[in-house]
């Protein structure tokens, strides 16, 4: 299959404008604050129009190549942007935007410490974000996922209250640790058996198999499973909830949409890119590892059942739909493959939308709690109701976007003949509803508890977070609506993605 | 012409300042650091000098004084001597370019003595790295060492016992170095190392070599602080002036490293140190030991200084276990590994000495809240550490690549899963301390009131010192991305025939 290269340096662009403007940022500090946050949105837009500005290319069905630098033979840092790493990109400088003022107003509002460290953390992070959707090999997606465990650490401890520090630390060990114990010996192994680490559509492993032992191929395969953490599949999931002592907005973008996405973007690269769907097949790793999703979708929304406080049980629910990505890829059939990568975007908006609610429910009331939340919807309604698109969206109702992935997902569990699949879906949805749908309700049709601290009746009245947060949220709540009307630019996208995977077949 | 002359001037020009240092330290104090910085420079672009002609024409031979070998000493400079020299000058310039004000605080009295005695250490270096003659090699040891002992024991309160320590310690190491060099000459008679690798093969079989090889590798062992014999290691370095733990630290395990090279594969053949005798199977397995032991006991460490010394233990581990699988990945790994841990040691213990230098802090504890106090130099520490752990793209990240795909080559997937494990315990070291320094806990802030009155004003360490950390941290995180350059300019050829 040939495909025409374009030679750019866009990419690089995408990834630098961020990170120059952490220098900015940090030049600035916390004199000139409104200058300083002025370099944030300045850089969030301009690198969302950078990223914007490759997908005419991409939907030509070409792919933009740039070479930042060669180590050594073999072992170089290389950018490629195609359709997969596009969507990824485009969903998470997008919502960088929208996350920046988001930001901004919660900072403000709870007038929080260090915050130039915090937007200069954030925007590093946003850097290696994009370098991990643009990245041609595995080496430079390790060394960008390396950057985003480490810049986004202070992130997590930001309160730098002993929990967080705990928090932190848990975060850190878990992401570090199995990165260098498990990934970093699966690339190590992967280099030993292929002498590269560029990806190939066709599975870099894919044609290694013979001159390498089906046993070597499978450790690699369990040492990256292991290894990817920030995809938060169970057992190696215990660092998710603990980053939820996280500002709210960090746990929006990084811990629903960047860091995790990270995570399962680089489960669907090792899958499609670095074992291909032939191999993987060969070996039935595919199912295999479909099933090991499934467990974590089911446990994890069984637990997040159990959770009160209300940042813990969406960290749950992430941990159950990031399994939804690794289970429709896994199970290597066109729909699942197109299924996994319209999730990857329209869980991050229906996501990001709930982190928001709760990160406006904390600043204007500062509850945590989902048993706090009785009749919340008559003071914070465009909150709530954003709050209910995101849900249902989660749950995948139409109309939303939610629906379509599951609706590609079940498709392929179809298309792979495993009834089971199909069965563990259906359950997740009824589960999802189960501890989304009884906070709706209690925000709507429960009578407020009665405040101690206040006379009379203050939950009558209209109190809303901050218009920086609000618009925000009613914004990607919208777009959670808008992308079930018009997914095809999306879905047009991810249709090109596959065919690079499966040739076109 | 000068060039031809670069190998003596590097070793004759320091040695003559020292003389003059200590000269002019009788009248004054002022033109010891001056003199020293100038010794150090000469010596350094002396190094530059040689490394590019031997990149350009190869192997060097210099004759001293025009004798012939075997008779004369001979200087012979190839890929790996012009590699240290460069290595080891370098980081002698930039901690002489820090030494100023750390000296002037720590050693007021001794300003030209500290001086005469660095020059000197610098010069036994050198020397060591540079000549063709195994007994010369002896000598110069044994100045780089006597000086050591001299200017550890300038420490603090303690360093005069770990300096005894290590006098007797590493005097031990000596005479085995020596008595190795002693069953060569009778065996051989010729003590020229060239001359030495031709003779040698005849004599393979005799127990005599077998024994002077064994004596070599305890002695250099000992020298280079190879576990089990680096117990003199933590007390000396951690007890010595700043400067002098940044210079030994960086230096001297290194040039340890090298001789053990030396001996092995140019005055031994591989043939003899790998087929004939398992020392390298042995060596695989105590220096993964080696790596354990040093990040374990790290981690125990209170005293930043003592931690970071057996960080050293582990890291002379991973050199000697890239050379101990005996391929050219592996290899390529310890050799590029010298030269990164060189400048992740300096790194650190630069950052180390002037934390202490500003606020007096020593253990982890002391540490808090130091990247409000310090930014800049806790952000060099924060890069240091990184790099340590491997994460990329660091320089510590490139010759860990090369040493696990080095153990990954000879099959032996112990060494991998060690060498990722010890990456792992340095990291569990490092974050402990990156924690204490990146956040302090709001209790205590607010106790205080605010930052001022805890103490975490801003009070950056003065530029003198500031400047050879940033020179550390800019190599740091350029090595790594030139090593691919690096290796394939010089590690390449300094790789043993037949690996």
């Amino acid at each position: 299959m040939d495909m025409e290269i374009i030679h750019s340096s866009r990419p690089a662009i995408a990834i630098l404008v961020s990170l120059i403007a952490a220098f900015l940022i940090l030049l600035t500090g916390e004199r000139a604050r409104n200058l300083r946050e002025f370099w944030t949105i300045l850089a969030s837009v301009v690198k969302f129009s950078v990223v914007l500005s490759m997908v005419p290319f991409i939907l030509e069905g070409k792919v933009i190549e740039y070479n930042i630098l060669s180590i050594s033979p073999g072992l170089s840092v290389q950018l490629k942007v195609d359709a997969l790493g596009i969507i990824f990109g485009l969903t998470a400088s997008f919502l960088w935007i929208i996350t920046s003022f988001y930001s901004i107003g919660y900072v403000r509002s709870l007038k929080e410490h260090a915050q130039t460290r915090y937007f200069v953390c954030f925007a590093v992070a946003l850097s290696a974000t994009i370098g991990v959707a643009f990245s041609a090999n595995m080496f430079t997606t390790f060394l960008f996922y390396e950057i985003i465990t480490v810049c986004t650490f202070p992130l997590v401890a930001h309160k730098e209250t002993p929990e967080a520090i705990r928090g932190a630390r848990k975060y850190l060990t878990y992401l570090l640790g199995t990165s260098i114990a498990f990934q970093l010996l699966a690339v190590f192994m992967t280099y030993h058996v292929a002498g590269t680490l560029d990806f190939r559509y066709e599975g870099l492993l894919n044609g290694t198999r013979g001159s390498a032992t089906d046993m070597i191929l499978i450790i690699i395969f369990i040492l990256y499973m292991a290894g990817i953490t920030k995809a938060a599949m169970m057992p190696l999931h215990g660092w998710l909830p603990a980053a939820m002592v996280a500002p709210t907005p960090v746990s929006a973008l990084l811990h629903a949409v960047a860091v995790v996405k990270t995570g399962v973007f680089v489960v669907v690269k090792v899958v499609l890119h670095i074992f291909g769907i032939n191999l993987l097949t060969q070996l039935g790793l595919g199912t295999a590892l479909a099933y090991f999703a499934s467990f974590t979708i089911i446990v994890a929304s069984v637990i997040a059942l159990t959770q009160d406080n209300l940042k813990r049980r969406l960290a749950y629910s992430t941990i159950s739909q990031l399994s939804y990505v690794i289970l429709g890829v896994a199970l290597l059939t066109p729909s699942g493959i197109t299924g996994s990568i319209m999730h990857i975007t329209l869980h991050a908006f229906g996501k990001i939308t709930l982190f928001f609610t709760a990160g406006a429910i904390y600043v204007a009331t500062h509850k945590t709690n989902v048993s706090e939340l009785d009749g919340i919807g008559r003071q914070m309604p465009f909150t709530m109701l954003a709050f209910t698109l995101g849900a249902l969206s989660m749950i995948g109702i139409p109309p939303l976007g939610g629906f379509i992935s599951k609706w590609y997902l079940s498709l392929g569990a179809i298309e792979a003949k495993q009834l089971p699949i199909l069965i563990v879906l259906a359950a997740s949805t009824i589960l999802n509803a189960c501890y989304f749908m009884p906070i709706v309700y209690a925000a709507f049709f429960r009578e407020p508890a009665p405040d101690p601290h206040h006379h009379g009746n203050p939950g009558k009245k209209i109190h809303e977070a901050p218009a920086l947060m609000v618009v925000p949220l009613v914004l990607t709540a919208t777009a959670a609506l808008v992308l079930f009307f018009w997914p095809t630019f999306f879905l047009e996208i991810a249709g090109i993605a596959l065919q690079n995977v499966t040739g076109g077949h | 012409m000068m060039t031809e002359h670069l190998p003596a001037i590097i070793i004759v020009f320091p040695l003559i300042m020292a003389f003059l240092i200590n000269v002019a330290g009788w009248w004054s104090k002022k033109p010891c650091f001056y003199m020293a910085l100038l010794a150090v420079t000469v010596s350094f672009l002396a190094s530059l000098g040689i490394l590019n002609t031997v990149l350009q024409s190869g192997t060097i031979s210099y004759r001293f004084g025009g004798w012939e070998p075997p008779w004369g000493i001979e200087y012979l400079i190839d890929h790996l001597n012009a590699f240290m020299l460069v290595i080891v000058s370098g980081i002698t310039l930039v901690t002489v370019l820090y030494s100023k004000k750390s000296i002037e605080q720590e050693l007021p009295q001794k300003v030209p003595q500290f001086y005469t005695l660095f020059t000197l250490l610098m010069m036994g270096l050198l020397g060591i790295t540079i000549t063709g003659d195994a007994f010369n090699l002896y000598v110069l040891l044994e100045i780089a060492s006597i000086t050591g002992y001299a200017l550890i024991g300038l420490g603090d309160e303690k360093a005069p016992l770990a300096s005894f320590n290590y006098l007797i310690i590493g005097t031990i190491g000596a005479c085995f170095y020596l008595l190795g060099v002693g069953y060569l000459y009778i065996m051989t008679g010729t003590l020229n190392m060239a001359d030495l690798a031709q003779r040698l093969p005849a004599l393979y079989s005799s127990n005599a070599i077998m024994a002077a090889f064994a004596f070599f590798m305890v002695g250099i062992a000992i020298k280079m602080a190879f576990f089990p014999l680096h117990v003199w290691l933590p007390d000396a370095y951690s007890h010595a002036p700043s400067t002098v733990s940044a210079y030994v630290a960086s230096t001297m395990t290194k040039v340890g490293a090298y001789v053990m090279i030396r001996i092995m594969f140019t005055v031994f053949e591989p043939s003899f140190s790998i087929q004939l005798h398992p020392v390298t199977a042995i060596f695989g397995w105590v220096a993964a030991a080696a790596m354990m032991y040093g990040c374990i006991l790290a981690v125990a460490q209170n005293d930043l200084k003592r931690m970071l010394c057996y960080i050293i233990i582990a890291e002379v581990g991973y050199i000697v276990l890239g050379v101990s699988v005996a391929n050219r990945m592996g290899f390529t790994g310890a050799v590029l590994h010298i030269l990164n841990d060189a400048f992740m040691m300096a790194c650190l213990f630069m950052v180390v000495g002037a934390v202490y230098y500003k606020t007096g802090a020593k253990t982890i504890v002391d540490y808090r809240g130091m990247f409000r106090k310090m930014p800049f130099t806790s952000a060099s520490f924060a890069i240091g550490a990184l790099s340590v752990i491997g994460v990329p793209p660091t320089c510590g990240f490139f010759s860990k690549w090369y040493l696990v795909l080095g153990a990954i080559d000879a099959r032996q997937w112990f060494f991998a899963a060690a060498l990722l494990l010890s990456s792992l315990l340095s990291a569990v070291v490092f974050f402990r301390i990156l924690q204490h320094m990146f956040f302090v806990p709001v209790e205590s802030a607010h106790k205080h009131g605010n930052d001022e009155a805890a103490g975490l004003k801003r009070d950056e360490a003065p530029a003198s010192m500031l400047i050879p950390i940033f020179i550390t941290v800019a190599g740091i995180l350029l090595l790594g991305a030139f090593s691919g350059r690096i290796i394939s300019t010089v590690i390449q050829f300094t790789v043993p025939e037949g690996f």
